[in-house]
């Protein structure tokens, strides 16, 4: 395939003088499954929602080049947009339960965005919502599509946005953060849903998230972002087993299972910059273990490697000894912040 | 949903006795003697007097004449006007149409006009638009119904004399009554000049008693809607690629009539405490220009009888208004 199914280039995304997402590039083939992570405040959802059409009315959304399906997404006709969105590309949200409309019945909510998109007759659009419940994992679906979001667990609620989301059979589904506001075991199996639902229909699918462990479970390619900057793009393996940006590893650190034997939990210091703060330099650099002089002076841009991207004066990889130099800053950090910590990414 | 009404339902039972014991205390409280009253000022000689005091129970204990009175109005027997001779009920059955059209167009136009202006204001928050609707229905809110009414009158009928003045219908026309509602009745006889007649000069009473309930709609369809298109299901609603109408109408509104419901049914009340201000403003002959009509006669049981059926009325009113309560909001009717 010669053009990628979604190409972004220098998407900024503002609120009044706030930048909440800058200069974003992406580029995404069909079938790839895509991990964003990075800590609440750093612009993932904004951009996905950016890329919806769904930023209300004081954000505005600025790019070279937005592209979906060999589509620009810049000059289209909101009408255009809307016979685009939740059929070719759909999204699913973090708060299933009040996600659905709480007037209406699950069937009814399916049923719209079939009649939406795709029309039919009403009976042809119950036969495929009772599939698309199937297809779900929603055990006795004729009886649940006449239920009210109330009656059903977060965990069913999800499982009834996605169904939702797939309704018209998706090139692109965005998952934003789809398992934070469910429990562990639940959250295992919407992942393994979400990841068969992308074999079986072979779309592309974007799953932003804080949890580094689903992302490598089941992401091909890592994004991880922060303050509204893309700082590292990876494969996903590569990105876990050599982070090249401190801010990744920093994450990766404070990951549970990769802290055996330490007394405490690693955290990062401080928390994302707000509109207000925005230091002058690189945007990690108040909070970064390796942080050198230049940092504090100037914004480091994004540069492309080997096999991806990252946006540092002193990637990690290409500096090996100065990192290990730097080991003895990090607990100089660390003391100093330790009122900090619980505030860190967990 | 059965179960629900007769719950509903059970708690008026003790608010209807409240009723009833408030209307019959409050005319035992007030000062004089009812049979010199109807006596006048001819007066009465001592050995009637009490003659007719033990015919009308006066002399028993006050607790058997609360009972003896609840067992009549249980009955359906709410006593004699005594400036008439007529039976309460029935006077009051003879007017209350008339009540019950002017209140039924007044909560019309309040929620034809109110509505939209509600929506509109949420949906341009912060504009012009929003400002000026929300200055007008403040503005309306605070206007004295009998001053509006009058305002009304000087300008469409004095002034530009679009409409009727006063009354319920031109008196060249006699409407044999049927239902008593009176657009029913003409339009039943194919008279249509009298149904012209009678809706022309509906038009400034409705207005006048349904600008206030307007108001209170407008600013609370406003509130109700921001607070519902900042839901999240909302923006599930526009992520599935719905038209913006229909996210509106058919996402946000539907959830914003659930407060809205209630607020509507408590402006009933509103709306006959002002139809006795503006049938007495429109001599429109309804139940509110007979209230008045019957506190200038001291006419106690008519009164007495006129309250009570408002209250059962209002008390209607709001049982229906949970049903529907029910109807729009699946959360309450299944639990």
């Amino acid at each position: 395939m010669t053009n990628p199914l979604l190409h972004i280039e220098d998407l900024s995304v503002q609120f009044g003088s706030f930048t909440a997402v800058e200069n974003l590039s992406l580029k995404l083939e069909l079938g790839e499954i895509l991990g964003i992570v990075g800590e609440s405040g750093s612009g993932k959802s904004v951009t996905m929602l950016a890329l919806m059409g769904l930023i209300a009315y004081p954000g505005k959304i600025t790019a070279k080049k937005l592209e979906f399906n060999g589509k620009d997404l810049l000059s289209i006709s909101a009408k255009e947009r809307r016979s685009l969105i939740g059929k070719d590309m759909s999204m699913i949200f973090q708060e299933p339960m009040t996600s659905l409309n709480p007037s209406y019945t699950v069937g009814f909510q399916i049923s719209e965005a079939l009649k939406v998109h795709e029309g039919g007759s009403r009976r042809a659009r119950y036969k495929r919502c009772v599939e698309l419940l199937e297809q779900v994992g929603i055990p006795d679906p004729t009886k649940r599509l006449k239920a009210f979001p109330h009656q059903l667990s977060g965990g069913m609620c999800q499982r009834i946005m996605i169904a939702m989301a797939i309704a018209c059979n998706p090139k692109l589904l965005i998952a934003d953060e789809p398992t934070t506001a469910l429990d562990v075991t639940i959250q295992a199996q919407i992942i393994e849903l979400l990841q068969s639902l992308q074999r079986d229909q072979g779309m592309t699918l974007i799953m932003i998230t804080h949890d580094m462990g689903v992302v490598a479970q089941c992401a091909d390619r890592v994004n991880v972002m922060y303050a509204g900057q893309l700082v590292e793009d990876r494969a996903a393996e590569k990105l876990f087993s050599e982070p090249n940006h401190p801010y990744t590893s920093a994450l990766l650190s404070a990951l549970p299972e990769r802290s055996k034997g330490k007394n405490r939990l690693p955290t990062i210091p401080g928390i994302v910059p707000g509109p207000l703060d925005r230091p002058v330099g690189c945007l990690f650099s108040p909070r970064c273990f390796a942080v050198q002089e230049q940092c504090s002076g100037n914004r480091p841009p994004l540069e492309l490697d080997s096999d991806g991207a990252t946006r540092c004066f002193y990637p990690l990889r290409a500096e090996v000894i100065k990192s290990t130099e730097l080991k003895s800053e990090i607990e100089g950090v660390d003391h100093q912040h330790d009122l900090e910590k619980t505030e860190g990414w967990a | 949903m059965l179960l629900y009404l007769f719950k509903r339902m059970a708690v008026f039972i003790p608010t209807f006795f409240g009723i009833t014991l408030l209307t019959f205390a409050m005319i035992r409280l007030i000062p004089g003697d009812p049979i010199e009253l109807m006596a006048g000022e001819r007066g009465i000689d001592p050995e009637r007097h009490a003659i007719l005091r033990a015919e009308m129970g006066l002399d028993d204990p006050i607790v058997f004449q609360y009972l003896n009175y609840i067992g009549d109005v249980l009955q359906g027997d709410l006593g004699v006007s005594v400036v008439t001779k007529t039976p309460v009920l029935d006077e009051f059955l003879a007017l209350f149409p008339a009540t019950v059209e002017l209140s039924f167009f007044a909560i019309i136009f309040a929620l034809s006009i109110g509505l939209p202006l509600g929506i509109i204001a949420a949906l341009r928050r912060g504009s012009m638009i929003d400002y000026t609707t929300m200055g007008i229905s403040l503005t309306g809110y605070s206007m004295p119904v009998f001053w509006w009414a009058l305002i009304l009158m000087m300008v469409f009928s004095v002034t530009l004399g679009w409409t009727p003045v006063s009354g319920r219908i031109s008196f060249l026309y006699y409407v044999e009554p049927v239902t008593g509602f009176l657009l029913i009745d003409t339009w039943l006889e194919g008279n249509w000049a009298a149904f012209k007649s009678a809706l022309w000069h509906l038009v400034l009473p409705a207005t006048a008693l349904g600008t206030i309930p307007m108001a209170v709609i407008a600013r609370m369809t406003r509130s109700s809607m921001l607070e519902v298109l900042g839901e999240d299901y909302i923006r599930t609603a526009r992520a599935k690629g719905l038209s913006s109408w229909r996210v509106v109408m058919i996402h946000g509104l539907r959830n914003a009539m659930i407060p809205l419901i209630t607020v509507i049914g408590l402006q009933v009340g509103v709306l006959l405490a002002g139809a006795i201000l503006t049938e007495t403003m429109f001599s429109w002959p309804g139940i509110g220009k007979w209230l008045i009509e019957s506190v200038r006669r001291r006419d106690y049981p008519s009164l007495q009888g006129g309250v009570l059926l408002i209250s059962a009325v209002v008390i209607i009113v709001n049982l229906i208004v949970d049903v529907l309560y029910g109807v729009f909001n699946p959360r309450i009717r299944k639990q």
